[in-house]
């Protein structure tokens, strides 16, 4: 039996049917055609899948889709505005902080959520906040700086874009 | 085929149970059996009432079984607590991962449950009912509204998790420890281990070792000797059994006595 | 993460443009991965798609005595049950492609299963909890079979047969011999006039790739009568040619969109997910997709094989190495996949970057009840690396030589002769040695601080190839028969000699003379090119009389001494390189002999290329302007 389920996708109300067990990377990705979170392991290991949940970051393979109910969901596909990439991604583009690509917006999210909490973030700290995300493509050296990079960027705006990210969690 | 019940509270949800059912709380150990098609269950039980409560209740703290990781990271009454919270998984499986789940983790998953056990971990159920946290391990049955442990003061409490992969790795083994104090030598010790059985196990051989021992290296090196004593610890991807008994002791001294005091 | 450019080394031999290098460039691809819109192979969504799940064996090694599937059809969701029976051609090996090994390996496995978790039947459902619960109601008897895990007890005599077509556990090198020999020199002469001997043995692991995107692909029916396929394979025309020969679709029939690639790392050339995706979409009629979970990926994703490795050194006082032996042994895993190349790749690379008078290799290509291994980074390459460079220390160690002179000592200067016959350009590792040295701090003596990779090479002993001892000893079935050691020259009944001087593409040498498109452009290498048109076109070369079906071995080995391929007259080097004498770093005996009869030409079964190919292998391009020097410079050695 299917389920109905919405929820705020990247500020806009979104609503699917949940298969029974059917978690949240797959309904965003074949029930609501947003294929920016990834598949990578399905156990909660590599982070590729990360979506913010609510402003903070939540595995969307390991969340039971219909428990998504009234929460508010960003992926990495809603991270830019328009045309405007969000100062992260920018870093990111300018930095080289991507290879294969694959996990790139789980890193992003893992990121942005750091960074909406503690704007000037240490290296450290940036390390922690990426340590569930794998990249095998051995980046983390250049994701590191991106991210530093973006935190130091005059123009970033966390709150920017009214309607699409609530800005800081809460 | 699947099917998911939602409950209004754990009562109605413990009914709802049965040896081919899963309750539902974080999501980072039922999901991932969901994913992987796990034919040992065909029901996943939720339940609408909040379990994420955290009291101090005069020299203990009850906690949730739905608390997260990263909610007791937050909980400025739980700072005790928090490095064995920060050692479970990354950012977001904190942010998922719940007290109740912990206990439920299979080797060698379970750091909290570590800490929980070495902090005199009493169980109350869904039901009300209350058995120490060790009696429930054993059998993992039914399900937890809380854990209620002991506030433990000043240094009496010390968490190690020993990994291969900084800062996210999982347990090669971790090891608590509350050690009390009367007139200066250890009083009312409890050591819990996990990685190191089945399930997170309380050390009681190294307890009774330390009991009126000095916190010193001359007076925990009886407890060291039988650091293993009575544990045939498991063999897995990231150690082996003998690794596991050979370093038990290094790590319970640097629990004890810290890295570079000898 | 400060880039130092060491410009002052082999100043002369490059532009100094390096503008590029250790700055940050933006990718062309990187808005879409940053923006999550990169399309990845599972990033494209079809109506009514099929997910497909495999039964597999839980044994290393076990008999299919009965499958019954009745239960699993009846399952809601589930459409189609796919047998090997269903498999047009159920039997491929990647390399065939090449010509370079049998098929030895089902898609799906009818009868007997040969590791850990090797497919036996695909089920397609609607979900992908329902293929997965279908699978869970497949019952198969299965009959367990003893098995082997270790690579030299699978060479015993009593050892179980892990892969029906190669019978004797090793794949068939040259249709000759169980093992890929290497012979330059005397290695038991070097050893007699070593003053130390030094031995040991080195055993890495499998490694497993661990992509973050996990290995797949969705097939689905065109309009056109095509089949679209997305795939996350490394190798898209290998796939294509995969898929088609395992559907017994013309290969223009299939539609392969691939590229963007989830990580690869080696691990998603093999090529299975593509033939089982497009055989369920011509099945059903419906889109298939095919994808690994993480625990497939982990435990029957081809990894990179485990090596074993034996070295035998012959040191003199001054830690000159004199001789030195490999026995070395690839675990394959239950099939070959690339295990065979790697091997070839290997050969060609031992002694490892040092100039040694006498080497003698066998190395084996084993198959064992393990997960089939494949292509990782340098495979061929990294494991034999890892002895050479452990080994190293040792003999540092036992003849009391400081590591780093050792290798300074020993290491291969432009011009110096390798052991498979051909002539080391470009070497830098002295000046590595050298550069590490300094930041680490590390005192080398004044001779070790004065060497160079331009000096003192190629002259000599140095640039000659040995007259060269050889054995056929290890032919296809003896070990089996006679239990064999599998050292160089162990139980050969004689020894022989091929004269020095010769770069013969004789197998018991090991010397493989190179294929005429593998040829290194010698304009590129700054060599100097005649002027005019290329050489004439030769003959195309004679087919071998092989009857279809029967194998053939690589073109590269071709063997001057099988009756089936017998040297061609078709040119083996561009012909501007015939037409001039050979360049002066290009010692005599390199496999650049216009006189000589060159290799055997490909035995190819399909009819042979036109000649206009071989045309333009010696037509090379002028140099385009503002192409980097880097690697085509002339080395002044002289």
């Amino acid at each position: 039996m299917k389920t109905p389920v919405t929820f705020t996708l990247n500020g806009s109300e979104a609503a699917a049917f949940a298969d029974p067990g059917q978690n949240l990377l797959d309904l965003l990705r074949r029930g609501l055609g947003d294929l920016s979170p990834k598949y990578g392991c399905g156990q909660g290991t590599c982070g590729t899948c990360t979506v913010l949940i609510d402003g903070e970051p939540h595995l969307s393979c390991l969340v039971l889709a219909e428990a998504a109910q009234d929460r508010r969901i960003e992926t990495a596909g809603g991270l830019a505005d328009g045309p405007d990439l969000h100062p992260l991604q920018t870093a990111f583009v300018e930095g080289f902080a991507a290879q294969c690509g694959y996990c790139t917006p789980g890193m992003l999210l893992a990121a942005k959520a750091l960074l909406d909490r503690n704007p000037t973030p240490t290296r450290d700290e940036v390390i922690e906040a990426i340590s569930g995300n794998l990249c095998r493509c051995t980046g983390y050296e250049p994701i590191i700086e991106a991210i530093l990079t973006a935190s130091r960027a005059p123009n970033r705006a966390p709150n920017r874009a009214p309607g699409r990210t609530n800005g800081r969690a809460g | 085929m699947l099917e998911v019940v939602v409950t209004e509270n754990l009562i109605d949800a413990a009914a709802a149970m049965s040896p081919q059912a899963r309750f539902l709380g974080g999501g980072t150990l039922v999901m991932r059996q969901v994913n992987y098609g796990d034919q040992r269950f065909h029901r996943i039980v939720r339940c609408r009432e909040r379990l994420d409560g955290v009291r101090v209740e005069g020299g203990r703290c009850v906690i949730g079984s739905g608390v997260t990781m990263a909610a007791i990271m937050a909980a400025r009454e739980l700072a005790f607590l928090a490095p064995a919270a920060r050692a479970v998984g990354g950012p977001a499986v904190r942010n998922m991962a719940t007290v109740g789940g912990n206990l439920m983790a299979p080797h060698p998953y379970g750091d909290l449950a570590v800490a929980l056990l070495a902090l005199d971990g009493q169980v109350s159920m869904a039901d009300d009912t209350v058995m120490p946290l060790d009696q429930y391990l054993a059998t993992r049955h039914g399900l937890v509204r809380s854990v209620s442990i002991r506030r433990p003061a000043g240094d009496e409490f010390r968490f190690r998790k020993v990994s291969r992969v900084k800062p996210k790795g999982v347990s090669v083994m971790s090891m608590a420890a509350h050690l009390g104090r009367n007139s200066g030598r250890l009083s009312d010790v409890s050591v819990a281990y996990g990685a190191m059985a089945d399930t997170p196990v309380r050390v009681t051989a190294v307890e009774r070792a330390l009991e009126g021992a000095s916190l010193d290296l001359a007076g925990i090196t009886p407890a060291l000797n039988v650091a293993t004593e009575g544990l045939s610890p498991p063999d897995d991807a990231l150690a082996s059994s003998w690794y596991r008994r050979e370093v038990a002791p290094v790590h319970l001294r640097r629990l004890l006595i810290g890295e570079d005091r000898r | 993460m400060a880039m130092e450019f060491r410009k002052d080394l082999f100043a002369d031999e490059r532009d100094d443009n390096l503008n590029e290098i250790g700055r940050p460039h933006i990718r062309q691809d990187i808005l879409g991965h940053v923006t999550g819109r990169s399309p990845f192979y599972d990033d494209h969504l079809f109506d009514g798609l099929l997910h497909m799940r495999c039964v597999r064996s839980p044994h290393h090694h076990a008999r299919v005595r009965s499958v019954d599937s009745t239960a699993a059809e009846r399952m809601p969701g589930v459409v189609r049950v796919i047998r090997p029976s269903d498999i047009p051609v159920n039997m491929n090996t990647l390399l065939a492609l090449l010509n370079f090994g049998r098929d030895d390996e089902p898609l799906l496995t009818p009868e007997k299963v040969a590791y850990k978790g090797e497919p036996i039947l695909a089920i397609l459902a609607t979900t992908e909890r329902a293929a997965r619960d279908a699978v869970a109601q497949v019952t198969v008897d299965w009959e367990e079979l003893p098995h082997v895990l270790d690579v030299e007890e699978a060479l015993s005599p009593d050892a179980p047969m892990v892969n029906a077509t190669y019978p004797n556990n090793t794949f068939d090198y040259h249709d000759r011999y169980d093992h890929q020999k290497l012979r330059f020199g005397n290695v038991e002469a070097g050893f007699a006039d070593a003053d130390h001997i030094v031995e040991g043995e080195y055993q890495m692991s499998p490694i497993e790739q661990a992509p973050m995107e996990t290995c797949g692909a969705i097939a689905a029916p065109e309009t056109n009568d095509r089949f679209v396929c997305y795939t996350s394979t490394q190798a898209l025309f290998f796939s294509v040619a995969v898929a088609a020969k395992q559907t017994a679709l013309p290969s223009s029939r299939l539609h392969f969109i691939g590229g963007t690639v989830g990580g690869g790392f080696g691990g998603k050339v093999d090529s299975h997910h593509e033939p089982l995706a497009i055989l369920g979409a011509l099945l059903t009629g419906r889109p298939v997709k095919y994808q690994w979970d993480r625990a497939e990926e982990m435990q029957v994703g081809a990894p990179r094989g485990a090596e074993r490795w034996r070295i035998k050194d012959g040191v003199m006082r001054d830690g000159r190495i004199v001789a030195r032996e490999f026995t070395g042994f690839f675990d394959a895993g239950a099939y070959t996949r690339l295990s065979s190349y790697a091997v070839q790749k290997c050969t060609g690379h031992i002694p490892g970057p040092y100039t040694i008078p006498n080497i003698a290799s066998n190395v084996y290509c084993v198959f064992t009840n393990r997960t089939p291994s494949t292509a990782m980074r340098g495979f061929g390459i990294t494991g034999v690396d890892f002895a050479i460079e452990c080994h190293m220390d040792k003999v540092a160690e036992q003849a009391g030589v400081d590591p780093i002179e050792l290798r300074i000592l020993n290491a291969y200067r432009d011009g110096d002769m390798k052991a498979h016959r051909r002539a080391a350009k470009n070497c830098a590792l002295i000046e590595s040695c050298q550069v590490v040295a300094d930041k680490a701090g590390w005192a080398l003596g004044a001779e070790a601080r004065a060497a160079s990779s331009l000096r003192e090479g190629g002259i000599g002993w140095r640039a000659e190839i040995p007259e060269t001892v050889i054995d056929r000893a290890g032919e296809i079935g003896e070990r089996k028969q006679t239990g064999l050691a599998p050292e160089p020259f162990a139980g050969a009944a004689r020894r022989e000699t091929v004269p020095a001087g010769t770069a013969s593409e004789h197998p018991a040498t090991g010397a493989v003379p190179q294929r005429e498109d593998m040829v290194i452009e010698a304009e590129r290498l700054g060599f100097k090119v005649a002027t005019g048109t290329p050489g004439p076109t030769a003959p195309p070369p004679v087919p071998p009389a092989t009857p279809p079906g029967v194998p053939v071995p690589y073109p590269n080995t071709g063997s001057g001494t099988s009756a089936r391929t017998a040297p061609s007259p078709g040119p083996s080097l561009p012909a501007a390189m015939r037409s001039t004498s050979a360049p002066p770093s290009q010692p005599s005996g390199a496999s650049a002999q216009p006189d000589r009869p060159g290799p055997a030409a490909p035995p190819a079964v399909e009819p042979p290329a036109p000649a206009g190919d071989q045309a333009q292998a010696g037509a090379r391009p002028p140099r385009r302007p503002g192409v980097s020097r880097f690697i085509s410079g002339p080395r002044g050695r002289r």
